[in-house]
């Protein structure tokens, strides 16, 4: 009984994080058509920047919203200077996506030396509570309460807000948008910073969970790609529950299969594509 | 006339690095072969069928964990061994080939992206069987007929022979009826269906096609590495064969072998100097995909047409 409760704790923070990751790469997939494979790199790396930053000396929210808009910049500038050159070429996009996610991977090995390293737990977050008559993490409560609000606020924005209403109709159909005046290209950058910010925030976020290595970005962006191919690209609430079925699937076989847990993966990928292939919320192909 | 003399140029061409006096360059020219063959193998899906495929690792990689279980772990001797490996991986090819065509374009992309990342994930994983970061290793070249393997310039000679082989099967297939159905496929789905060919079929049988070649590539990496570990599935390593294809131009016979030898050459160079092949290659792959799309090969060819005089062609 224990061993499932711990379990399922474990697997939710896993989901929050997860969500963090797949739902800016679900949103630039769908509006963008860009499969951005530097995903899970901008995930590595923003946990490297705020390690960075705590080892500095600032405080832990500090490094989080310094590692949010480091990578925002980045993925700005990437948009703007290579994607947009490319604008109308998907398979140049994506193969120059993963061509920086490369170049991101051995930048970081040269600046941050290839051992792990964890993040410290911020100090309001340490020690355990009890839920369930067992002791839990406080952190990894507070990983998924920071996740809902998350999917929340995204929520509010695509549903409720003017620059929502654009994205939606830019995923739902680009030139329409377009015609209607919808300034695509604006919305495209904004996107692109929104995804990497939410990267580069699940990163350190991440970091007192999963610690920072090199191949953290390697780690990732499969589940990333998991999610996007069983909820489907462009849709919130797809991303939302693929995450958290990723991050229960994930757990209980690393804890139940430690060497086959990443085939536990491939069986709902697997029956995803069978039985789904629009994904379980999206409303068309991947 | 020309024809043969280019067939006699290449022939050459490939036989002379086994009269070179250093093994370096005969061990290199190996890995060039091989990497060669690999490309190839991934030209048909990308070149021929407009098949993006990011997981082509899985083949060469699967197959070369094979080769060396098999013989090292399971007491097989090399030919039932080798044979078993690429059966075996043609087999799965079938199986992901499956999968994958059940989208086109970024799907596909993306499935086989996380197929190939998924059995990374295994072979670093599953201890027991994989050796997990170790790898395998422990596995001898075999002596057929009293020949020594060990020998890179016997090795060297074995290769250039089963690359020889490789290509003119690879050029026979895209040469013929189904060639040009896949290319057919590839340009204009539609029509080809509306003509009666049966589009996810062609598709399937070129994915199986690139799986049993990708097979025999990884036979002969087992063989000239006697060593196999979680590195050769990496995404680096599907990349790194894409590179070749798309640098050396997509789509052409000999675009891939001129890619093969541009990244082997590169990877060789850079590799004495610095350790940051992984940098170079993100960076190569960003300026060839944003600035030289099409290739060397077909770019070479659009040279060379220009600078023929207007209304002879």
């Amino acid at each position: 009984m224990r061993f499932w409760v711990i379990q399922s704790l474990n697997g939710l923070a896993l989901g929050g994080l997860l969500f963090l990751l797949s739902s800016g790469f679900s949103l630039i997939f769908g509006l963008m058509r860009v499969a951005n494979l530097s995903h899970g790199a901008y995930f590595m790396l923003g946990a490297y920047v705020g390690l960075s930053v705590l080892n500095a000396g600032y405080g832990f929210w500090t490094a989080v919203v310094a590692g949010a808009l480091t990578i925002a910049i980045l993925g700005g500038v990437i948009e703007r200077v290579l994607l947009r050159r490319l604008a109308g070429r998907t398979f140049s996009q994506v193969l120059v996506t993963l061509g920086i996610a490369f170049i991101i991977a051995d930048s970081s090995l040269l600046v941050w030396s290839g051992d792990p390293m964890p993040l410290p737990v911020p100090r309001g977050l340490m020690g355990a509570v009890p839920v369930f008559g067992v002791f839990f993490p406080k952190y990894r409560l507070a990983v998924v309460g920071i996740s809902i609000v998350t999917a929340v606020a995204l929520w509010a924005l695509l549903e409720r807000t003017r620059l929502g209403a654009m994205i939606r109709a830019g995923v739902d159909d680009m030139e329409m948008a377009r015609a209607l005046g919808i300034p695509v290209p604006r919305l495209f950058t904004a996107v692109f910073c929104l995804g990497a910010a939410l990267a580069g925030m699940g990163g350190v976020l991440g970091g007192p969970i999963l610690s920072v290595y090199p191949g953290l970005d390697m780690d990732m962006l499969p589940l990333a790609l998991i999610v996007l191919i069983l909820g489907g690209p462009g849709s919130l609430p797809g991303a939302f529950a693929g995450s958290f079925f990723i991050g229960f699937l994930y757990t209980f076989g690393q804890a139940l299969f430690p060497q086959l847990a990443y085939v536990i993966l491939f069986l709902p990928m697997v029956a995803a594509l069978v039985l789904r292939p629009k994904g379980l919320f999206g409303a068309r192909a991947a | 006339m020309i024809r043969v003399l280019l067939v006699a140029a290449f022939s050459l061409l490939l036989l002379a690095p086994a009269l070179s006096p250093s093994d370096f360059y005969v061990n290199v020219a190996t890995q060039i072969l091989i990497a060669a063959i690999f490309a190839l193998s991934l030209n048909l899906l990308v070149g021929y069928g407009g098949l993006i495929s990011l997981g082509h690792a899985v083949y060469l990689g699967v197959s070369a964990y094979l080769t060396i279980w098999l013989v090292t772990r399971a007491g097989l001797s090399h030919l039932p061994a080798a044979v078993a490996a690429v059966v075996l991986t043609t087999a799965m090819s079938l199986l992901f080939g499956i999968l994958a065509l059940r989208a086109t374009g970024l799907g596909f992309l993306m499935i086989t992206l996380a197929l190939g990342q998924i059995l990374w994930g295994l072979a670093y994983r599953w201890v027991s069987v994989t050796g997990g970061d170790n790898g395998l290793s422990g596995f001898q070249r075999p002596q057929p007929f009293g020949i020594d393997l060990a020998s890179p310039r016997t090795f060297y000679l074995m290769t250039v022979a089963v690359f020889a082989c490789a290509f003119v099967l690879i050029a026979v297939l895209v040469r013929s009826t189904f060639g040009a159905g896949l290319r057919g496929v590839r340009d204009q789905p539609r029509r080809m269906q509306a003509l009666g060919w049966h589009v996810w079929m062609v598709r399937l049988v070129a994915f199986v096609a690139a799986g049993f070649w990708g097979a025999v590539a990884g036979v002969l990496y087992a063989y000239y590495n006697q060593f196999v570990s979680p590195h050769v599935l990496a995404l680096t390593n599907s990349a790194e064969a894409l590179l070749m294809v798309i640098a050396g131009g997509a789509g052409t016979l000999l675009g891939p072998v001129v890619g093969a030898v541009v990244v082997v050459m590169l990877k060789n160079v850079v590799s004495a100097y610095v350790t940051r092949w992984v940098m170079l290659l993100g960076l190569v792959f960003v300026a060839i995909v944003a600035f030289m799309p099409e290739g060397l090969v077909p770019g070479i060819d659009r040279l060379r047409r220009r600078r023929r005089p207007a209304g002879t062609t």
